[in-house]
């Protein structure tokens, strides 16, 4: 790994460090305000990297997430327990996940149009099923206690609480995060260990650089991509039930609020890996936190208003985009359909 | 050789996806304990069964063939352009910063001066992202979202704190003068002896966005530049063998495209609400993404598809108010057309176009 590519490693690290050296207890609580807030940004991205990487791009990743943050919120206040919730938001993002899959495998339409239809609809549903059991006009109720995902206390959390530097760190900000917090961080490792280590990871790479090779090694495209699709489906699915059943106590009408689009810039930005996805999520999520602990920010000769700093990430979104951070070349076989036989 | 006559492939398609879009829609309003029939009946009743449902019908379909042709545009250029909710968004306060601080006399002038403000606003927003797809390759799609997004924060912070009069806690700007206030279709209807749509918002622009249909159609298919746009769309290798510069073009359609989208503002801002509000668009950008793939990206079938989006819109309000069914009711149906009109398209297709070649066999067998 050379420089260029550790790059946003060391910027969001050093942001910390320096934010750290300012003010500790501010960084700590915004610190660990970014890693909630990025948690739902890196399994999405996660996703799309799965789905992207095998050749199928996927613009519905806001869509699925939503989807997922209503069905798990529905389920969890109904049932009273998280996990049945979070079980309910994989089923409900995986449901988009097929019809995407449908659209733009079996039928060899247009991905870009499939996504931006999987968005609208749950955008839609969610609010109309929603109104109608729970009349609160698209919103669930309040989830309290098994309904929600709690805070886990790691070993040794307590004992290590006053060692310098690695106690804030490990006490404050690793220890007492909810269990998908934890998930979402293993996948990364996980994800990298599937692409690259695997015969699995190597046919879906090539699957989305190029797929008649992989036919013509006797592989089927068709269902590498579906598995694909689902992974990614499954990532959205935690992503969402996270949303409204970890980081909030319930489902609020769009509360994803441009996730899904965030995580693809994140992807974007990440050239489709899994680590640099890791740190460029991260990236997002302290700027969401610095966003939310500091409404107003003063920099001394001006005070930057509230609905900038709200802008931000979409402000960051398109510089990324725009490349101004290298290029990034996206698989080759990417929204394109594969036709067997022309 | 065609698979299917192009009668099937204009009419038949889009009107098949549309049934299985609404046959869809029946089933989600059957699940959630409605009857879809009565649904339907209070729809039309409430958007068709009186000259002031069709003055909502019409005002709403006014806003959605602006944004539809807007749409069009970018999609015969092959870019997805889903940034009209921002760039109408941005048109709006175009608007409102010509109306306010330019003396208007008559509305015969504030009309051209406002659509050009309008315009202008509404192009120069879709502007980034067409120069950053043009030239360094961002995707078109990621880059209008993000700009919906931008646009409302940067509204919200030019009514809070730059446009919203003294005293006021509204978040909007002051009244426009009234001399700038357009003619509504009601007024129109007046002045020939027909009482028609009383207290509706339907105004003149209905008849400027026919006319922008008219000269689209012109643009696109009779004029230099929509066949450059064409060419494009159809292959960037072609089109630069052809000497058309892919920069050049891909700017230029996002410009129309976003000035059309900021043209909506004419209806919304200027012609009904006669001041900017916040969250004027109300979604009429995304609706014209379905409103152009129903309409098969022609300016005649953008006509009609708005129309049936302005029904549906203005019904959909009307079964809100009716019965328990909310009017995002509205977001399920369109994001189903444009499911199956855009992406499902091969669904459709492929077993149509296969009726018609048994068809065709069976029929020159019979002529032997």
């Amino acid at each position: 790994m050379n420089i260029r590519e550790s790059l946003i490693a060391i910027i969001v690290l050093s942001i910390c460090v320096i934010w750290a050296l300012a003010d500790g207890a501010a960084a700590q609580q915004g610190i660990g305000s970014a890693l909630r807030l990025m948690t739902p940004l890196l399994l999405a991205c996660l996703a799309g990297l799965y789905s992207e990487r095998a050749g199928v791009f996927d613009i519905g990743l806001e869509g699925k997430m939503l989807m997922a943050a209503f069905t798990a919120a529905s389920v969890a206040y109904l049932t009273g327990s998280a996990w049945l919730g979070l079980a309910a938001g994989i089923a409900g993002s995986l449901s988009l996940s097929l019809i995407h899959g449908l659209a733009s495998i079996t039928f060899m339409g247009n991905q870009l149009i499939s996504g931006v239809a999987i968005n609208f609809l749950a955008s839609g549903l969610t609010v109309l099923i929603g109104q109608n059991a729970f009349g609160l006009g698209g919103r669930t109720p309040s989830l309290t206690g098994a309904g929600r995902f709690q805070p886990i206390t790691l070993p040794l959390a307590d004992a290590l609480r006053d060692v310098p530097v690695l106690g804030p760190i490990y006490s404050g900000l690793i220890s007492g995060q909810t269990i998908l917090v934890y998930v979402a961080f293993a996948m990364v490792p996980i994800t990298w260990w599937v692409l690259f280590r695997t015969r699995f990871g190597l046919r879906l790479r090539a699957v989305g650089e190029n797929p008649a090779s992989v036919d013509t090694a006797g592989v089927s495209v068709t269902r590498l991509r579906y598995t694909a699709v689902a992974i990614c489906g499954i990532l959205c699915g935690i992503a969402g039930a996270y949303l409204a059943t970890g980081l909030s106590a319930g489902f609020v009408k769009e509360m994803t609020a441009g996730r899904g689009f965030i995580a693809l810039a994140a992807l974007i930005f990440a050239k489709w890996r899994p680590w640099q996805a890791l740190f460029a999520t991260f990236l997002f999520g302290l700027l969401e936190a610095i966003a939310n602990l500091y409404p107003n920010l003063d920099l001394g000769i001006v005070v930057v208003p509230s609905m900038f700093m709200n802008a931000l990430p979409y402000i960051l979104t398109v510089v990324i985009l725009a490349g101004f951070v290298g290029r990034a070349i996206p698989p080759r076989a990417g929204g394109e359909p594969y036709v067997k036989e022309r | 050789m065609d698979k299917m006559p192009k009668w099937a492939d204009v009419i038949l398609t889009p009107l098949i996806s549309l049934i299985l879009a609404m046959g869809i829609s029946a089933l989600v309003i059957l699940a959630i304990g409605e009857s879809p029939w009565e649904a339907l009946k209070t729809m039309v009743q409430g958007a068709l069964g009186s000259s002031y449902g069709w003055g909502f019908t019409l005002y709403y379909a006014t806003n959605f063939i602006f944004t539809g042709l807007a749409v069009m545009v970018a999609y015969h250029a092959s870019l997805f352009n889903i940034g009209g909710e921002g760039q109408a968004a941005m048109g709006g306060l175009g608007v409102a910063l010509v109306l306010l601080y330019l003396p208007l006399p008559h509305w015969g002038l504030a009309l051209p001066a406002a659509m050009i403000g309008a315009a202008a606003f509404g192009a120069a927003w879709a502007f980034i992202p067409a120069i950053l797809q043009a030239k360094r390759g961002s995707h078109i799609v990621i880059t209008t979202i993000m700009f919906n997004f931008i646009a409302a924060a940067t509204l919200n912070y030019v009514l809070v704190n730059l446009l919203r009069p003294v005293g006021s806690m509204d978040p909007a700007t002051a009244r426009f003068p009234a001399s700038t206030n357009l003619p509504s279709l009601t007024d129109m209807a007046a002045a020939i002896g027909i009482t028609w749509g009383r207290n509706t918002p339907a105004n003149i622009t209905f008849l400027v966005a026919v006319l922008a249909c008219f000269l689209i159609w012109v643009l696109i298919w009779r004029t230099r530049l929509g066949y450059q746009i064409r060419a494009l769309g159809r292959s960037e290798p072609g089109a630069v063998y052809a000497g058309i510069s892919p920069v050049r073009i891909t700017v230029i359609a996002m410009l129309i495209s976003g000035g059309l989208a900021g043209l909506m503002a004419i209806n919304n801002v200027m012609g009904e609400a006669e001041r900017l509000v916040l969250n004027a668009v109300e979604g009429a950008g995304f609706i014209g993404i379905a409103v152009a793939l129903m309409g098969r990206n022609h300016p005649l079938g953008i006509l009609l598809a708005a129309l049936l989006f302005g029904f549906l819109y203005q019904g959909g309000g009307e079964l809100a108010l009716w019965t328990s069914i909310p009017r995002e009711l509205i977001v399920v149906i369109q994001a189903l057309v444009i499911l199956f009109t855009g992406a499902l398209d091969n669904m459709v297709r492929m077993p149509l176009e296969r009726l018609f070649l048994t068809m065709k066999r069976t029929s020159r067998g019979a002529v032997k």
